[in-house]
C-alpha cells in the first residue's frame, strides 16, 4: 500500500466515513439516552446528546413485565431447539448430497435448489402449517423453516472439498456412513458448522413473521413480537397488564418514548453484547457463501 | 433401427440407479428427512397453489374446493389497489436499485483508501452492525427517530439545518418511498460492501506499485485499476439484484408502513398479506402471490443464466 501525504480527496473520504458511522452510533446512543429519560424529556424531544436526569424507572417497568421474559424464554427456545436440530440435519442431508455415487444425485440436488427460485408462497405455505396442526406450536417456528436450501448447499459444498480418503480406511474397518458422518466429518467441518450455526442462531432471534402468523397463544409470543405489539402497533396493553400501578401512575413515572427505547435495547442486548466478538465470523461466513457452486 | 441397442445402455443404468439406492440405503435413510421437509413444507405449498384457481373454502380443503379458473385472477386484476402494488413494487426495488446498488461500492472504494487499519475496522464494524437487527427493532428505532413531534432527526433539521416545518417521514406520502430508500442503505450498505472489499484485496498489488511508479495518482490508480478490477463483480451483483426486482422488501414495508402511505408504499407482499391474513381472502391472495412468484420465477432464472454466461459459471 502506498502512504501518500494528506490530501484534500483524503480528508473528504474521511469526513464521509466518519459522518456514516456517527449516523449509526449517535442513533442507537440517542436512543439509550432516551430510554434513561424521564417522561417530561423524553416527550419533549430532540436529539439527546447524554442522559439528562437520569432514571432507570423505563428499564424497571420492562424487566418487570411478564411477557419481556416469556419472550426471551420464547426466543431461546426456538433459537437453542432450532439451531441444533436444522444444523444436525441440513448437515446430515448435505453429507449425503456430497457424495458423488449417491444415486440420482443430480436430481435431488435441483429438488433442492429449485425451491430457492420457487414457492408456494404465504398462503399455500400458512393453510399447510395450519392444517398440520401446528399452530400455537413451536414446531411452526422451527419446522416450516427446518432446511436451507442455501444453506445445504454451502454444506454439501464443503464437505466435497474434503478427500474422500479418509472415509475409505473406516469403511475398511466396518463402520457405517452415519458413524462416519457422525465421528469423522463432523468434527472435520466445525469452522462450517459454526459459520452456519451463527447465520441460524441470528436468524431465530430475528424472526418474527412465522410467529405473527402462526402463534396467536401471547405466552408464546417471543422477543420480536413482545416488541412489534409495544413499538409498532403502538398498544401499550402488553406491558401494561402486569403493571400494578394504575394507568395514572404510570404516565407520570415513564413516558410512552423512553418506554419503548428501553424495550429496543432489552431485546437486541444479546446482539449488542455478541456482536463484536462474532463479527468477523461472519465476514468469513460471506466469503463461503460467494464461493462457486 | 435396433431398438434394443438403443436402450439397454440406459435401461441398465436406470436399474443401476435404483439398485443404488438399495446398496447405499444408509445414505438413503440419512436423506429421508430432507425429502419428508421439502416434500412436506415446499412442494405441498407449491401444490397449493391450485387454490388460486379455486374458490378456497375451509370445508373442502385446498384440494376439494370448487375450481372457478382464472376468476381470482381478474377480480384481482381489477382491484386498483392491485396495480397500485404493482406499480410501488417496481418504483420501491427501482429506486433501491439506482440509490442502493452503488452505496455499497462507493464505501468498498473509500475504505480502500483509508490507511489507517484501526479506523477501517471501527467504521467497518460499525457500519455491519445494522444488518444484524430485524426490521421490526429498526422500525421501532426509526419510528422515534423520524417522529414528526419529538423525533430526533426532525430535531436536527429544525436547529442544526433551519428547517422549520417538521417532515412526517413515515406518514406523508412525498417522503415515505424515500425514507424507505435511505433506510435499507443505512442498514445493508456496510455489509454489501463487504464482497467489493474482497474484490478490492485480491487485486495484485504490483499493478499499485507499477502504477506509482510511473507516475500515477490514488485517483488514476483507483479509476483505472480498482474500478476496472470490480467491473465484473458489479455486473453479477447487478445482474442478481434486477433478478429480485419483484421484492421491494417485505420486512421492511410492513413494520415501516400505515394506513397513510398505502398509496406509495403498498408493495404486491403486503397486498397479499392483508388480504390473505387479514381478509381470509386465500385464493384471491394466492393468485395475487402466484402471479407475482412467476415473474420472480422468470427473472432470476434468467439472471442467473445471463450471470452463467458472463462468468462462466453460475452462481449455483
Amino acid at each position: 500500500m502506498v502512504h501518500s501525504k494528506f490530501s484534500v480527496g483524503k480528508a473528504i473520504i474521511y469526513a464521509m466515513l466518519v459522518l456514516l458511522s456517527l449516523t449509526i452510533v449517535i442513533a442507537f446512543w440517542h436512543l439509550m439516552n432516551l430510554s434513561l429519560s424521564p417522561s417530561h424529556i423524553a416527550t419533549k424531544g430532540g436529539l439527546l446528546l447524554y442522559p439528562k436526569e437520569a432514571t432507570l424507572d423505563n428499564y424497571a417497568r420492562v424487566i418487570g413485565n411478564r411477557y419481556i421474559w416469556l419472550g426471551y424464554k420464547n426466543t431461546l427456545i426456538r433459537t437453542v431447539i432450532g439451531t441444533v436440530f436444522q444444523l444436525f440435519f441440513t448437515a446430515m442431508g448435505a453429507y449425503v448430497l456430497s457424495k458423488r455415487f449417491f444415486p440420482h444425485r443430480t436430481f435431488w440436488t435441483l429438488f433442492i435448489v429449485f425451491t430457492m427460485f420457487f414457492s408456494g408462497g404465504l398462503i399455500p405455505t400458512y393453510l399447510v402449517v395450519r392444517d398440520l396442526g401446528l399452530l400455537n406450536t413451536y414446531a411452526s417456528m422451527i419446522l416450516p423453516g427446518f432446511i436451507s436450501a442455501y444453506n445445504l448447499v454451502i454444506m454439501r459444498n464443503f464437505f466435497q472439498s474434503l478427500p474422500e480418503e479418509i472415509e475409505e480406511s473406516c469403511l475398511i474397518d466396518g463402520a457405517g456412513r452415519f458413524r462416519i458422518f457422525l465421528q469423522i466429518i463432523l468434527p472435520l467441518s466445525k469452522p462450517i458448522l459454526a459459520t452456519v450455526a451463527l447465520w441460524l442462531v441470528v436468524g431465530h432471534w430475528n424472526s418474527w413473521f412465522d410467529v405473527l402468523i402462526y402463534i396467536s397463544d401471547d405466552t408464546k409470543f417471543t422477543l420480536q413480537i413482545v416488541l412489534r405489539r409495544i413499538i409498532i402497533t403502538g398498544s401499550k396493553e402488553i406491558l401494561d397488564t402486569s403493571a400494578a400501578a394504575s394507568a395514572a401512575e404510570m404516565e407520570s413515572v415513564v413516558s410512552s418514548e423512553g418506554l419503548k427505547a428501553a424495550c429496543i435495547f432489552v431485546t437486541t442486548l444479546p446482539i449488542l453484547c455478541a456482536y463484536p466478538f462474532v463479527q468477523k465470523f461472519f465476514v468469513k461466513g460471506i466469503m463461503i457463501g460467494s464461493l462457486k457452486g | 433401427m435396433n431398438g434394443q441397442g438403443v436402450y439397454s445402455p440406459r435401461r441398465k443404468s436406470n436399474l443401476h440407479g435404483f439398485a443404488g439406492y438399495r446398496k447405499h440405503y444408509e445414505l438413503v435413510l440419512m436423506f429421508l428427512p430432507v425429502v419428508v421437509y421439502f416434500v412436506i413444507f415446499k412442494y405441498i405449498p407449491m401444490a397449493g397453489i391450485v387454490i388460486a384457481f379455486k374458490d378456497y373454502k375451509i370445508k373442502y380443503g385446498m384440494f376439494g374446493s370448487e375450481w372457478v379458473g382464472l376468476a381470482n385472477f381478474t377480480k384481482a386484476f381489477a382491484t386498483p389497489t392491485f396495480a397500485r402494488s404493482v406499480t410501488n413494487t417496481l418504483t420501491i426495488s427501482g429506486l433501491k436499485l439506482l440509490f442502493g446498488f452503488p452505496a455499497p461500492i462507493i464505501l468498498a472504494l473509500m475504505l480502500n483508501e483509508v490507511s489507517h487499519v484501526r479506523f477501517k475496522k471501527t467504521v467497518q464494524t460499525i457500519t455491519y452492525l445494522p444488518h444484524f437487527l430485524s426490521w421490526v427493532v429498526l422500525a421501532g428505532m426509526f419510528q422515534q427517530l423520524l417522529s414528526p413531534n419529538n423525533g430526533a432527526v426532525n430535531a436536527v433539521l429544525r436547529d442544526v439545518f433551519g428547517v422549520q416545518k417538521s417532515i412526517y417521514f413515515l406518514g406523508d406520502n412525498h417522503y415515505f418511498r424515500g425514507t424507505l430508500v435511505v433506510t435499507d442503505i443505512w442498514k445493508n450498505v456496510g455489509w454489501s460492501s463487504i464482497l467489493y472489499l474482497a474484490t478490492i484485496s485480491g487485486i495484485d498489488q504490483a499493478l499499485y506499485e507499477a502504477a506509482t511508479v510511473d507516475g500515477a495518482t490514488r485517483w488514476q490508480c483507483t479509476r483505472y485499476i480498482t474500478i476496472p478490477s470490480l467491473v465484473s463483480t458489479i455486473v453479477i451483483m447487478l445482474i442478481l439484484n434486477v433478478g429480485s426486482i419483484m421484492d421491494a422488501g417485505f420486512d421492511q414495508v410492513f413494520n415501516l408502513y400505515n394506513s397513510a402511505v398505502y398509496k406509495t408504499g403498498d408493495i404486491i407482499d403486503t397486498y397479499v398479506y392483508r388480504y390473505g391474513m387479514g381478509d381470509m381472502k386465500y385464493s384471491l391472495a394466492t393468485a395475487v402471490g402466484l402471479f407475482k412468484n412467476v415473474i420472480a420465477f422468470i427473472l432470476v432464472v434468467g439472471t442467473n443464466l445471463i450471470t452463467r454466461r458472463i462468468s462462466g459459471e453460475g452462481i449455483w
